[in-house]
């Protein structure tokens, strides 16, 4: 019996470890956590999948061995404990007991027997009664249903051992070991799977995923093993009809549900079914769950505006979520690729919102990665609807290095009639250095009388150009750097002052030849929202910077198209498993509740009546049974009258 | 406890349950069949079988329960009656816990909570109090207190459940869906279980163990809501939206609650060993009866949490799709469950008996708080609902 603590106790800690290492995370996950050699270490203990590691199933093993042969062993007595009455005790091994009493009465011993038989009866005892030469035996016994307990309770564990044994993984850790499959590591489409990573549509048990977009069809599903996955062939197809999902008002999801169809030859029709989370179909056996959702490859527009040459046509660009675009630009070529689309983004509302809302919803958003050449990539979230800062509309671009990072915004001020082209067309007009030189010239002669012939004008032109192109380019940070390069600490807020006031001298005056081409009447001055534009476009241009992209992606229009995240299983050791969850529970409360306890009355004949000698043995817990004893005790003494 | 005939005659020589049952135990019955009845008919148009299945289980289980443990009857009619009144008081208008005296002070979900909790703080000090000053009449106090913080405690749940569907109908669930909600459960159950054995074994010494546990619930439960605020009722994640959680959760608690008085009853048995002349060994139950009750909580635990086991793996088949995922909290429920078999093993196989017990009782306590608390702070997974 140390042996089963003992297993108990070892299964106990092994689990332990698997739920405090993440299981079945993708392996450089694990390298980067413990480093290359604790990784081989900990993965040659099969620590990263413990519950299929050989060891841990040997435990498991184990104790289901010894558990079948601590039954087999005590079964036997058991039983015999439950049925056999013992009618041949002798007086003296019946004095020997902890539990005993002796007395006389007056009456026949016959008649005591009856008399106390019937008593007993009344207290739910089952009884035997001998009539021995020496004298009448009467044994009885109650709750010995209570040792059926341990039997129900031992083999219990052994059926639900064996039920997990038949729907666990192992086989395929088997074949696997003999070399028959070999997980699938790439991302690639399942035309291409190799046969290795292929299990048969008859496979007796598995649990897999896969995820359909609306309107898709499958007839496989992803199971994962190690630190890749196998696909699963299934006898039949499923196609999802129909996709829906409701949100609280947090945008918390509050249900989704899916209508499917199953298409089998089988079935004269295909079969259309709802499924929702807690509401699975169970279709010949298979279990088909609604597990998750995603966006399964939304058709997105989009517009492309160079930020190197702005002065170009916008790139209009159709693809979709999860498809990848290659785009040229005068930095190298890029890979463009979206990877989600969100219909809506709730976020909690500031306390003093207008509106008074609890959460406010910012509307569509896009997410996609632009890789360089060299393969490095900045993670980008673009919202399709423009968004009210301090009273003025802006469109929200914002960038990431890495999940690990919030996300830095870009914000581009919206013109007149809702668009960006009014910032792109000043864009292009001050990233255009000859431009600039030309406005420079000017403004020099114009504003401060200084003329080409004065020793200074080609110095200055060139140091305000320098100026003006550094922030252009690199934002006013740069120019922060510079002063603090250049200027000793005393001078350094003036000469800042200075500098941006000449900058915003410089653009403004472009600005205002933009305002008159675009025919804006400013005779009587720029009015307050032209003016504020000023202001946010200058904001956006030195944001441009650390932004990083050379264009600037803005989505036009969409379609929303979902995916449906199925869990299907085929289970065949479910039931057994519950069947012994049953026995479990029997077992236990049998185990608990009935207390099993054997009682004897040796009655001999004397003169003038008889001798009574009682007594009893419980089954475990004696203090309850010390007091059940001195209540029989009393009781029979009185009921059989003792003098 | 003296053994009187008196004591062993009630103990012993019952006639069936029926033949015993008083005009109370009838009353009661039909009462409670009565209020189900009527929930019934006003809200059978929102539950499915499983639901009404539960509620007519439940309805038979707290007759049969109430007369088996008298004391259930009294202590179900005033939480009922108390309850009832604060929904009568809400009407459809969640606001009025701002505007109505009682429930602003009194009997709203939190307000009665936070009775609930200064009422079994008091408790504990009182139980402390007796214990050292062997007072019978402080003794009574801290159980009238005890009693009057479980009536509290569960009539917070219960117009908790009301506000839930007051907030809105979507939102509206049984409040046993989040860490702060259980572990007012975890509370009352664990004080529901010791005032049954304080009576069975009429030694009110062992309160102020029992009730050190709980004030420690209440305390992590303050903290929980002022720190975190957890106390706001958050709608239900899909997964959850389901009637296994009626049965599952409940019935987890019924083991914890017991795998924890256990611990403190394994606690006061090693301080009574340790100084057998002390006050402690005076007023406690005697060694013996401390083990028997220590292995009596126990296995009544073992049996609740073995089926609470079962039915979760039953839901994780239904919402998960594997009545088995090796995911942290299923886990670490079979850790807690191999613990105590070990632990009855030893018991019942090998004979053990007191202090080594014990001391695995308590290291138990230590288990079962980290399958119960730990899991949500610590790890993550499929069960990861109520978040520190
Ligand atoms: C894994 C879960 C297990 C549980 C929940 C469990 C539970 C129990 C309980 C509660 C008892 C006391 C019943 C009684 O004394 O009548 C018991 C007794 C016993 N168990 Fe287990 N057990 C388990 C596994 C095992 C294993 C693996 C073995 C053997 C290797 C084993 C061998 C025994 C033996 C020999 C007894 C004594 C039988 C008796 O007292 O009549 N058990 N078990």
């Amino acid at each position: 019996m140390n042996l089963a603590i003992t297993l108990l106790v070892a299964i106990a800690i092994a689990s332990v470890i698997g739920t405090v290492l993440q299981q079945n995370e993708p392996y450089n996950n694990y390298v980067m956590k413990f480093g290359p050699y604790w990784f081989e270490v900990f993965k040659s203990l099969g620590l990263f999948d413990i519950y299929g590691a050989p060891w841990f199933l040997f435990l498991l093993g184990f104790l289901l061995v010894s558990t079948s042969v601590c039954v087999y062993r005590n079964t036997p007595s058991i039983i015999k404990d439950m049925r056999h009455f013992r009618l041949d005790v002798q007086a003296k091994s019946l004095r020997a007991f902890r539990h005993k009493d002796e007395w006389a009465v007056a009456a026949a011993p016959a008649d005591t027997a009856a008399d106390l038989a019937k008593r007993l009866k009344e207290q739910g005892y089952r009884l035997r009664i001998k009539q021995r030469d020496d004298g009448v035996v009467l044994a009885a016994m109650k709750g010995s249903v209570s040792r059926l307990g341990y039997l129900l309770s031992h083999v219990a564990i052994v059926v639900i051992c064996v039920g997990g044994l038949i729907d666990g993984n192992l086989p395929l850790k088997l074949a696997e070991m003999r070399g028959e499959i070999q997980a699938e590591t790439r991302d690639i489409p399942v035309s291409q799977i190799p046969p290795q990573s292929m299990l048969p549509a008859d496979s007796s048990s598995f649990r897999g995923s896969v995820n359909i977009p609306e309107g898709g069809r499958a007839n496989f599903l992803f199971i994962g093993l190690r630190d890749g996955y196998l696909v699963q062939k299934l006898p039949f197809s499923i196609e999802l009809e129909d996709f829906r999902i409701e949100h609280y008002s947090s945008g918390m999801p509050k249900s989704f549900e899916s209508t499917i169809l199953i298409h089998d030859e089988d079935l004269e029709e295909p079969l259309r079914r709802d499924i929702a989370v807690n509401h699975p179909l169970i279709y010949k056996g298979y279990a088909i769950y609604q597990a998750s959702f995603s966006d399964g490859g939304s058709k997105l527009k989009l517009k492309s505006w160079s930020l190197d040459m702005p002065q170009q046509e916008p790139l209009d660009i159709d693809t979709s979520v999860n498809s990848q675009v290659r785009l040229t630009t005068p930095r190298g070529d890029y890979n463009l690729e979206v990877s989600d689309f969100k219909l809506f983004n709730i976020f909690p509302a500031s306390e003093n919102d207008p509106s008074g809302k609890k959460f406010h919803n910012y509307g569509p958003s896009v997410i996609y990665r632009l890789r360089a050449a060299n393969g490095e990539a900045r993670e980008y979230v673009n919202y399709m609807t423009p968004v009210m800062l301090d009273g003025r509309s802006f469109f929200l671009s914002g960038m990431r290095m890495s999940q690990a990072e919030d996300y830095r915004f870009l914000h581009v001020p919206l013109d007149a009639d809702g668009g960006v082209d009014r910032f792109m067309a000043f864009l292009a007009m001050v990233r255009d250095e000859a431009r600039v030189r030309e406005k420079v010239r000017r403004q020099l002669t114009s504003e401060m009388g200084i003329t080409q012939e004065d020793p200074l004008y080609e110095q200055l032109t060139g140091s305000i150009v320098g100026l003006v192109t550094t922030f252009v380019n690199d934002g006013v940070d740069a120019i922060v750097a510079q002063t603090e390069k250049t200027i000793q600490e005393e001078k350094r807020s003036d000469a800042l002052a200075y500098y941006i006031k000449t900058i915003q001298g410089v653009l403004g005056s472009f600005y205002v030849d933009l305002l008159r081409q675009e025919g804006v009447d400013i005779s009587a001055g720029v009015n307050d929202s032209d003016a504020a534009y000023f202001d946010d476009a200058l904001n956006a241009l030195s944001q441009l910077a650390p932004y990083g992209a050379p264009m600037y992606i803005k989505l036009q229009e969409f379609e929303h198209i979902e995916a449906s995240g199925l869990q299907i299983t085929k289970a065949p050791g479910q039931n057994i498993v519950y069947l012994g969850c049953v026995m479990l529970i029997l077992g236990v409360f049998f185990m608990f509740y009935l207390h099993h306890r054997r009682l004897w009355l040796f009655i001999s004949d004397q003169e003038n009546g008889s001798m009574v000698l009682f007594a009893a043995a419980g089954h475990r817990d004696r203090s309850d049974f010390d007091k059940e004893f001195s209540f029989l005790q009393h009781d029979l003494r009185r009921r059989s009258g003792a003098i | 406890m003296s053994v009187t005939e008196q004591y062993l005659e009630n103990e012993f020589n019952k006639a069936p349950l029926l033949k015993r049952l008083g005009l109370f135990d009838w009353i009661w019955a039909v009462l409670v069949l009565a209020g189900s009845l009527v929930a019934y008919n006003q809200y059978s148009s929102l539950m499915d079988s499983y639901e009404v299945g539960i509620l007519f289980g439940t309805t038979a289980g707290l007759v049969l329960f109430g007369w088996l443990w008298k004391p259930m009857r009294s202590f179900s009619l005033v939480v009922a009656a108390i309850s009832l009144s604060a929904v009568a008081l809400y009407g459809t208008d969640l606001s009025r816990n701002e505007t109505s005296f009682f429930l602003k002070f009194l009997i709203s979900s939190q307000s009665a909570i936070m009775w609930m909790s200064a009422l079994y703080v008091m408790a504990t000090l009182a139980y402390w109090f007796a214990l050292a000053s062997g007072s019978a009449f402080s003794g009574r106090v801290a159980s009238a207190l005890t009693w009057s913080a479980s009536t509290m405690g569960s009539v917070g749940l219960m117009v908790r459940w009301r506000e839930s569907y007051l907030i809105s109908h979507d939102v509206g669930h049984i409040p046993v869906s989040n860490l702060y909600e259980v572990f007012i459960l975890f509370a009352i159950i664990t004080a529901l279980l010791y005032l049954h054995y304080e009576r069975r074994y009429n030694n009110r010494a062992m309160g102020a163990f029992a009730l050190t546990v709980i004030s420690g619930a209440v305390g992590f439960l303050l903290w929980y809501t002022f720190e975190r605020g957890a106390h706001e009722i958050q709608p239900l994640v899909p997964a959850l939206q389901s009637y296994w959680m009626k049965i599952h959760v409940p019935a987890n608690f019924v083991g914890y609650g017991a795998f924890a008085l256990a611990a403190m009853l394994g606690l006061a048995y090693l301080l009574v060993e340790r100084n057998p002349k002390g006050l402690l060994a005076r007023r406690l139950p005697s060694l013996e009866q401390l083990d028997d009750i220590m292995y009596k909580a126990i296995a009544l635990g073992f049996a609740f949490f073995t089926v609470a086991t079962v039915l979760g793996a039953m839901w994780a088949a239904e919402a998960w799709g594997g009545y088995w995922s090796w995911d942290p909290k299923e886990t670490w429920a079979l850790i807690v469950w191999l613990n105590y078999a070990a632990w009855l093993h030893l018991r019942m196989t090998k004979g053990w008996r007191g202090g080594p017990l014990a001391w695995w009782a308590i290291v138990g306590l230590f288990v079962t708080l980290f399958a119960f608390v730990g899991v949500n702070m610590f790890l993550s997974g499929l069960h990861s609902y109520g978040q520190l």
